[in-house]
């Protein structure tokens, strides 16, 4: 399947209708932001529950532990604030006093990625991914449009645990099926196909897709994965991957040092060695530029992904090691 | 690669400034009010372009910059990293406009730069990068990082028995951040007396008031409980300014609390919570170059 149409949308909106239907159905729910109200679209939210938000101003270390305090007395709390301050500044609280303390704590990280452009290094949250699955006891969720946005609210709400929501705001095509699973350990497989696998998460799900319509006009059967949890991640679908396709390509708006690709690496390199192509941003600052713009620079376009997988193809062509 | 400088305006920047900090306040203000309207006036033009920017801030803070540049901190722009040199951070880095506009101004590269801002490949980033823009020292735009970096700039002149001093320019709204409380503390146990934080007291954060969001008040008191000398001033009063930056009195690090009006000098825009990072329409900024001349 291919992507349906491309009306693009910016995720936050799905984020914050699905968070007003949850906390009309259950009163635990609260939000907490750090002087965020509109960047996390809350304004909403907080006409509707004013009661229920709360704002500790710009105080990303507060905003955690105040989280987690909210949790220890039975509220659920969805701390939404920019991704970059909240996995960066509140990097310890997220560790000791969400995860280790293991509350049922909602962390969303908006506009993540290379969404704030032009802002910079300082407003890239491209880490995230590395800091946040370093972390034990807690889940990483990575939405890849407005559907998958609102069944991980859903989820996050139920389930009784740590999490981090790395919500969208770089404009991205629908690209989930309407009967997609939604679940833990659990990959969508958009494309079947027998030559290479990609698996892409967020923004760059949709880009997939489109290398992969690129590549079957040459011939190439893609396999392409989403895998909105990065943790805990579909093992058996990678070993699939591995086993069953000459090799793995992954791709990521984050920094290649401890994202997707280096947890699907864990997985093939210890179980099932193949070919595997990384895309993500290495590890440099960003120069100036705008999220399309960076997107380009740091080649995780169709355009890049088709061009690893055909790499990848004519080094595993000649260096073999498919299975 | 570091921009290079504009010599020529470097040059009558130094004399300029030299000039100014001998003279009397109430003089030296005219000459200030002058170069402030024109960093304003390239402020939006920059904004305009780029069709993003904090334009509130810029506009509240431009005349403590202009203040900090024009009137107290010895600088050379063909030097930049000279070792002697006042070190300066804006560590409310989100209003990168106002200090690139400056530093243009002053010759620390040339002023068409500023048509580039925010480009792509640009070295005037959203938020400054002392990589790439000389007068930078610190790369800010995260809040609450630039007092515990000058803090430690002022330990280090004392370890070296330098006589520079640091100037730290902060938001208000950025005094919520817990590093700022606990570089405060560091800075008055050292009895710091060559540093100087100005904070931009506009009382307008992001999304709300900071009254409304979370309160700083009683502000003064809680710097003097913390050890500093406050000096409260109007924050667009250039001979105010002036004076408030002088030599500590007692000892101890310096905190002005400079007034200030968000979007200041625009009338639309002052003093309205929207214009944090709003941009203005073309009409808008016709309007807001013609209210900033005279
Ligand atoms: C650590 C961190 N948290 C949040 C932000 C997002 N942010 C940018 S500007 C701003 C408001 C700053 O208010 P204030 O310090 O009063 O600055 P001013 O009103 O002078 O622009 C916020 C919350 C940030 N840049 N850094």
């Amino acid at each position: 399947m291919t992507v349906v149409e491309q009306v693009t949308f910016d995720c936050r909106q799905a984020f914050a209708d699905e968070l007003r239907l949850m906390a009309r159905a259950d009163e635990r729910i609260v939000a907490v932001c750090n002087d965020s109200v509109g960047s996390s679209n809350l304004v909403g939210f907080r006409e509707e529950f004013p009661q229920r938000l709360v704002n500790v101003g710009i105080a990303e270390q507060d905003l955690v532990g105040v989280a987690a305090g909210l949790a220890n007395a039975g509220k659920i709390p969805f701390v939404c604030a920019a991704a970059p301050f909240l996995t960066g500044r509140a990097l310890e609280q997220i560790k000791a006093d969400v995860a280790y303390s293991d509350v049922h704590v909602v962390l969303c990280g908006q506009s993540p990625g290379m969404a704030y452009g032009e802002l910079g290094p300082t407003h890239h949250s491209i880490e995230d991914l590395s800091w946040m699955r370093a972390v034990a006891n807690l889940d990483v969720i990575v939405p890849a449009d407005p559907d998958q946005t609102r069944a991980a609210v859903r989820w996050a709400a139920a389930s009784g645990r740590p999490s981090y929501l790395r919500i969208p705001r770089f404009k991205v095509p629908a690209v989930t099926p309407p009967d997609a699973p939604f679940a833990p350990g659990t990959a969508v497989r958009l494309i079947d196909g027998d030559d290479v696998t990609v698996i892409a998460i967020g923004s760059l799900t949709s880009r997939a897709l489109d290398a992969a319509d690129r590549l079957r006009a040459e011939g190439i059967a893609v396999r392409v994965l989403n895998m909105p949890f990065v943790d805990p991640i579909d093992v058996r679908a990678v070993l699939a991957a591995a086993r069953e396709t000459r090799g793995i390509v992954t791709a990521e708006e984050a920094t290649t040092t401890g994202g997707l690709g280096a947890a699907v690496a864990a997985i093939a390199a210890t179980a099932h060695p193949t070919p595997m192509r990384i895309l993500g941003v290495p590890r440099v600052f960003a120069p100036t530029g705008d999220t399309a713009f960076l997107l380009e620079h740091f080649g995780l376009t169709a355009d890049g992904i088709a061009a690893a997988v055909r790499d990848l193809l004519g080094t595993s062509d000649t260096g073999g090691g498919h299975g | 690669m570091k921009l290079p400088a504009d010599p020529e305006r470097s040059q009558r920047y130094g004399e300029l400034s030299a000039r100014l900090r001998a003279s009397d306040a109430d003089v030296a203000a005219v000459e200030l009010r002058r170069i402030s309207r024109e960093v304003r006036r390239s402020i939006v033009r920059m904004i305009d372009r780029a069709r993003m920017g904090h334009i509130g801030g810029d506009l509240s803070v431009t005349d403590i910059l202009v203040t900090c540049f024009w009137g107290a901190l010895s600088l050379d722009p063909q030097r930049p990293t000279w070792r002697e040199r006042d070190r300066f951070i804006l560590s409310k880095g989100h209003c990168a406009a106002a200090l690139y506009s400056t530093l243009a101004h002053c010759g620390f590269f040339r002023q068409e730069e500023l048509e580039t801002f925010m480009a792509p490949m640009s070295a005037l980033n959203g938020h400054p990068n002392k990589l790439k823009v000389p007068g930078v020292e610190t790369n800010t735009g995260a809040l609450g990082h630039g007092l515990p970096v000058a803090t430690g700039c002022a330990i280090a002149a004392r370890l070296t028995g330098a006589t520079w001093r640091t100037v730290v320019v902060l938001g208000d709204g950025e005094m919520q951040e817990g590093s700022n409380w606990e570089a405060a503390m560091t800075a008055s146990h050292h009895g710091l007396s060559s540093l100087t934080a100005v904070i931009d007291r506009n009382r307008l954060q992001q999304g709300a008031r900071t009254e409304d969001t979370k309160r700083l008040e009683p502000f003064a008191d809680k710097w003097r409980s913390f050890g500093w000398e406050v000096r409260d001033v109007d924050g667009h009063d250039h001979a105010a300014l002036l004076r408030a930056l002088g030599p500590s009195s007692a000892g101890q690090p310096v905190a002005v609390i400079a007034n200030t009006i968000k979007g200041k000098g625009v009338s639309f825009m002052e003093d309205r919570v929207e214009w944090h990072h709003k941009v203005p329409t073309h009409d808008q900024v016709d309007q807001a170059l013609a209210e900033l001349v005279g």
